[in-house]
């Protein structure tokens, strides 16, 4: 931030125009910058003894001293110092010969914002890379987690602990899992730990994206460059620029969409649909997957060498089913998450329901638990849930939590049954087509207990 | 605080302006003023070569015509504006100063050949309000890309971040707030 006066980055504008002096000094001083102006090459030349300054904006053309000259002398007196040139439309030609003498960059009046501040910012990035990431490992001794990540079981902590592990490293990492498992939390938890955190982290879900679109989604597409597309559109890797780029189900790609992939996270550079200017962009890669890609490769749908530059560290995301031990604390999560949303005072949730939560295999993992949960604070009265506001094919799919026998299939149907009645044992009875001392004994030989 | 006063320049639609009343009461609990009859001709503003007007100089119009306004005023357009040296600009505000403009034309989905989208459109234009309000509080540009005062130079920038404060500028802004009660 601004605030950090030591560091505070410090731009020197120089243009013989008061207006381009004025409006960019407004400009660059929002971004907390210190800013001065000079309208000729002597008064810049003075304000050296006020530098160093990170950057120098030079217009090409003036009276007495042009922006070629003054560069020279600036370059003698400061060789560190970057420098940008602003030139009318007339004289890219001289801009040209300042780039072969070690000018940054120009850029043509009047400028597109967008691309004058991306200019500075990659500018600073690169002479302050080194630094800043320095600084920003000392800061960021413990792993910042949001809420939304619940669990103590052993295979949670393992998984943190990767995270973290790789977070401060600039390694591409893949990661693995069951769809619901919550792949996307753990690449979000990986770039706020990054050095990248103050940068974005852009999602594409590969997978939901039509093919025809993936391209210009990606990499953005130039005015005119199909129907419809008037105006210039950024895609996904250059918003990515300076942070992280999170591609999930990235195996689901055309094989054309890989051959693009590939080359773009080799080279850091592509250009948009329809456009031929080479755009550089430097983003971290994290992707997930819940395919089988080993057999992808093999069966020659996935590249291979797709594979091996994605596949660099992987993090594995273990199905709900295996930590079981965290169901009732993601549980009590989404309570609070949806009680607070719904503005209900449910708080908890009846021991009996819990445990067909805990019991049930739960194919659509912690997302499928997150709908069943908020589903049931739609139903539920006030104190807590009970099993009857859970949805019934949770119920009735926990036959296949406890084996296949007709008497498990008949005491979970049983189960079912007199939950969706509230133990109404007249109505269950008459569900179930048998007498009430028949269910009566049924529900003494499998002691189930009214929750 | 006194009010923030919100005036329109034509071209507006009445419903941005009241949709947006709502949403900056909201961000800086402080009560809103819409007053049409503050509005100013943006005509002596237009620069027919670029077909924009000229966004320093509608914030020094505003200014000369409200100097007895004691809050914030944002001004809110749908005309094309610039600064001089910049080929566009989605909004203009006096650094620690009073006056702020925002134009809704290139939050527009349609600007940019795609379908409206009202809502989208409600965002962004509450999102540039506020980082413009902000800068009229003192608050600097901030690097985290999630907080409204993260500098966008591109509608899909603007889609990234939210339309709150992060901690770090609420408590600045809170603390310039304090410091003009005091003063
Ligand atoms: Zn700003
Ligand atoms: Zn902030």
């Amino acid at each position: 931030m601004a605030s950090n006066n030591q560091h505070r980055t410090s731009l020197l504008v120089v243009d013989d125009e008061f207006v381009v002096r004025d409006s960019l000094s407004k400009w660059f001083r929002q971004d907390g910058y210190r800013v001065e102006t000079a309208e000729d090459a002597a008064s810049a030349l003075r304000l050296m003894d006020k530098g160093p300054w990170d950057i120098v904006l030079l217009d090409i053309k003036m009276p007495g001293m042009g922006g070629l000259e003054l560069q020279k002398r600036i370059k003698e007196i400061d060789p560190s110092a970057t420098i940008i040139m602003i030139t009318a439309f007339a004289s890219v030609e001289s801009a040209v010969q300042a780039l072969k003498e070690g000018a940054f960059d120009y850029v043509t009046k009047p400028v597109d914002p967008d691309h004058l501040s991306h200019l500075v910012q990659n500018a600073l990035r690169q002479k302050s890379l080194s630094k800043e990431n320095i600084k920003l490992r000392e800061q960021m001794s413990h792993l910042l987690t949001p809420d939304e990540i619940v669990g103590d079981s052993p295979e949670m902590k393992r998984v943190i602990e990767l995270a973290s592990s790789v977070a401060q490293t600039d390694t591409t990492v893949m990661i693995r899992g069951e769809s619901g498992t919550g792949k996307e939390l753990i690449a979000r938890i990986i770039h706020a730990n990054s050095p990248r955190k103050f940068f974005p982290i852009i999602a594409v879900n590969c997978g939901a994206v039509p093919e025809g679109l993936l391209e210009s989604e990606l990499f953005g597409h130039e005015k005119g460059a199909f129907t419809g597309a008037q105006y210039r559109r950024k895609g996904k890797f250059e918003l990515a620029d300076g942070g992280t780029i999170f591609l999930d189900e990235v195996g689901t790609i055309s094989a054309r969409m890989q051959v693009q992939l590939l080359r773009v996270i080799e080279s850091k550079h592509f250009t948009r649909v329809g456009g031929s200017e080479s755009i550089k962009s430097d983003f971290r890669v994290i992707c997930a997957t819940n395919r089988d890609l080993e057999q992808a490769v093999k069966e020659g749908s996935f590249r291979e060498d797709l594979y091996y530059r994605l596949n660099v560290f992987t993090v594995s995301l273990p199905p709900l089913r295996e930590r079981r031990s965290d169901i009732p604390a993601l549980t009590q999560h989404f309570i609070r998450k949806y009680a607070q949303a719904m503005n209900k005072t449910v708080s908890g949730i009846d021991p009996s329901a819990l445990d067909l939560l805990v019991r049930y295999p739960w194919p659509g993992n912690v997302r499928e638990l997150e709908n069943v949960i908020e589903r049931a604070m739609v139903l539920a009265t006030p104190p807590a849930i009970k099993p009857c506001d859970l949805p019934f094919q949770v119920v009735q799919a926990q036959p296949a939590a406890n084996g296949d026998s007709l008497e498990a299939v008949e005491r979970a149907h049983i189960i079912a049954i007199l939950n969706r009645t509230n133990w109404n044992i007249t109505r269950s009875a008459g569900i179930l087509g048998i007498d009430r001392v028949t269910l009566y004994n049924k529900i003494a030989k499998y002691g189930l207990k009214r929750p | 605080m006194p009010p923030i006063l919100l005036v329109p320049i034509p071209p507006l639609q009445p419903e941005t302006l009241a949709t947006l009343a709502r949403g900056i009461v909201e961000r800086f609990q402080i009560a809103v003023l819409t007053d049409g009859s503050k509005s100013i001709d943006p005509a002596p503003a237009y620069d027919a070569s670029r077909n924009q007007y000229d966004s320093s100089l509608l914030l020094s119009i505003l200014l000369r015509l409200h100097s007895a306004q004691n809050g914030k005023i944002l001004a809110v357009t749908e005309v094309d504006l610039y600064i001089p040296v910049l080929t566009f600009v989605f909004g203009e505000a006096q650094l620690d100063g009073k006056a702020a403009i925002v134009s809704v034309r290139r939050l527009d989905e349609r600007f940019y050949g795609l379908p409206e989208k009202s809502s989208l459109l409600e965002d962004r234009l509450l999102k540039e309000a506020i980082h413009e309000l902000g800068h009229t509080f003192g608050l600097l540009h901030c690097r985290r890309f999630e907080c409204v005062m993260h500098a966008s130079t591109a509608v899909e920038e603007i889609d990234l971040k939210s339309s709150s404060f992060c901690p770090e500028c609420a408590r600045l802004l809170d603390q310039k707030n304090r410091m003009g009660e005091n003063g």
